[in-house]
């Protein structure tokens, strides 16, 4: 995937992977079953209003707490194409990229971005288009070792391919 | 320029002689851990990968303690998923309900994690082990299954946070208090991406259960890592219980730190973080108001140790749980439940009014054995006070140590070990 558009839902500082997919429905490793709840203990309509491609813009450090890969893996199978934000925890950061959710770090972006505006992320350029406010930013470029792995589709045909 | 202890370890294993802050390396794995949450995902992962097997059947632990013993049909099956990867790869290391207890708790138990060594886990609080000298972080399971296929993991190297310890604490306080106190001082992301470095004559004043506790919650404050200097109190845990080899690394003294604090551990005093975030840190004497309580968890990877349970034991030792109360004391390993025993402090747990558990994780992660309703408000000596983490979004946790915890059992309320009389 070289670009992504769709409709942001914007959420605040430090959401957790506790809220992203609650430990109640962790009993479950299959991400159409996990993407059901996602989001559910921070916002509850998320699963219903979120259509494919639709985009998730936060604030500082994005998915912290648990290890649990689930939760980049719920944000993908209900159909997000990227999360912006200013910052991440670092091992959903490593999961993100090690599942294939493309992820990228921009704090100016978090800020002038607001739920519901449609919004453009080319992952070639890092640049990120406002589409509703005709704005842009330059979002952080992955170091050439990730890019290769994102190249891949994940950790796994990376190493695969190696 | 010199490196931090965690650079050295990395820069070892890495064949490096030196390394700096963002570089990008390859490192050899001594352990790579898993659990019954995130083995099956890493398991499933690893049959994609055109590998012949795991690297190294030695290097592998595999702890199911999540939802174990087995909370319901699903989790049997994740659980069965493990044992049975165990039992086909021959894993050395498989830990069965019997043999079992929390997984950061167990591994030092049974001496799997050294000085010097660089360990991943997929659980988050597997950077636990710093306490002993290692380089240990959480990741998740399709790093869990790259590991077991190639023995290998890619890191960015971190730069470092310097935390100074001076003092002794007073009576009362504890590692919880310790680590408590440093993320409410520097906040959940106060040490992203970073080392947590601690230093200073303080340490020696510190037990090596203290330890674990404050390395187990360097990723409550967002560090890669957290991370102690080997000296005799940890080379004597290494001693009594592992047979590895290990391998003892110091910071250079000219190591580059983006910040550095001292903290006096004399005047430290117990500490809760409110909910919903582990920095909404208050001392406890300070709280003007009554804060009614519902369940007290004593228990989990933070706080399960041995060490834990005998503060405790002491706060509740000829007192009695208030009325409506649920206290839940569970022991992190079978070790620690049968010495626990052995000591006389399940009888006193019981004759509190406490009830004692197999070792699980469940009431920390709102698995099992301990879920809040709407409303309900935990004192809790685990490690996460998010929305929604232990039960109903409408319940509250209440971070603190074992003994603020088994004091507040006896109130109903919010209190300080000090004031019980």
């Amino acid at each position: 995937m070289k670009s992504a558009r769709g409709t942001v839902f914007k959420y605040g500082d430090n959401v957790d992977t506790d809220v992203i997919i609650p430990a109640r429905y962790l009993n479950s490793s299959d991400p159409a079953e996990l993407a059901v709840h996602c989001m559910e203990d921070i916002d509850k309509e998320f699963v219903n209003r979120v259509k494919k491609g639709d985009i998730i813009v936060a604030n500082k450090n994005f998915g912290c707490g648990s290890s649990r890969e689930h939760a980049p893996i719920a944000i993908k199978a209900a159909g997000v194409s990227c999360v912006i934000a200013e910052t991440f925890a670092r091992i959903f950061y490593r999961n993100a990229i090690n599942i294939g959710l493309p992820i990228v770090e921009c704090p100016e972006a978090s800020k002038g971005i607001e739920a519901g505006d449609e919004v453009e992320v080319d992952f070639d350029s890092g640049i990120i288009k406002n589409l509703t406010k005709k704005t842009s930013f330059q979002g952080q470029a992955f170091p050439e070792f990730m890019q290769r792995i994102i190249a891949a589709e994940g950790l796994v045909n990376y190493i695969n391919g190696k | 320029m010199g490196m931090t202890m965690t650079q050295k370890i990395l820069a070892a294993h890495a064949g490096l002689e030196k390394v700096e802050a963002g570089q990008l390396i390859e490192a050899d794995l001594d352990l790579v851990l898993g659990n019954d949450i995130t083995s099956p995902v890493a398991i499933k992962e690893m049959e994609k990968m055109k590998v012949e097997g795991v690297f190294d059947k030695d290097k592998i632990a595999l702890v199911p303690d999540h939802f174990v013993p087995n909370k319901d049909i699903k989790s049997a099956e994740h659980c069965k998923c493990v044992r049975e990867f165990a039992c086909r790869n021959e894993i050395t290391n498989y830990f069965e309900v019997g043999e079992m207890g929390i997984e950061h708790a167990l591994l030092p138990e049974k001496g799997l994690t050294v000085a010097g060594d660089v360990i991943i886990g997929a659980d988050s609080h597997t950077c636990t082990y710093g306490a002993l000298g290692a380089f240990s972080t959480g990741v998740g399971s399709t790093d869990m299954a790259a590991g077991m296929a190639t023995g290998k993991a890619w890191f960015k190297v971190p730069g470092a946070i310097k935390f100074n310890l001076i003092g002794k604490p007073s009576e009362w306080v504890s590692g919880k208090d310790v680590i408590l106190h440093i993320i409410g001082m520097i906040g959940v992301d106060g040490a992203l991406y970073k080392s947590m470095e601690f230093a200073g004559e303080g340490i020696k004043n510190l037990t090596m259960d203290d330890r674990f506790t404050i390395a187990n919650m360097a990723i409550e404050a967002g560090g890669k890592n957290g991370i102690f200097p080997v000296d005799e109190a940890a080379v004597a845990y290494m001693e009594e219980h592992s047979k590895k080899k290990y391998t003892v690394y110091e910071a250079d003294e000219d190591a580059v730190y983006d910040e550095e604090y001292t903290i006096d551990l004399s005047a430290l005093r117990p500490t809760v973080a409110f909910p919903h975030l582990p920095e909404n840190t208050k001392i406890v004497e300070e709280i003007k108001e009554d804060i009614e309580i519902h369940q007290v968890v004593i228990g989990s990877c933070t706080n399960g140790r041995l060490g834990d349970l005998r503060i405790a034991a002491k706060a509740l030792k000829g007192r009695h749980v208030a009325k409506g109360m649920r206290c839940i004391v569970i022991p992190a390993t079978q070790a620690i439940y049968l010495q626990a025993m052995e000591e006389g402090l399940l009888k006193i747990f019981i004759e509190a009014g406490a009830i004692v558990s197999t070792p699980t994780c469940g009431p920390c992660l709102g698995g099992y054995m301990g879920i809040l309703a709407e409303g309900e408000r935990c004192v809790s000596t685990t490690n996460r006070n998010f929305v929604g983490r232990m039960g109903h979004v409408k319940s509250e946790i209440y971070l603190a140590s074992p003994a603020v915890a088994a004091a507040s059992a006896v109130t109903g309320k919010i209190t300080c070990p000090c004031r019980l009389g």
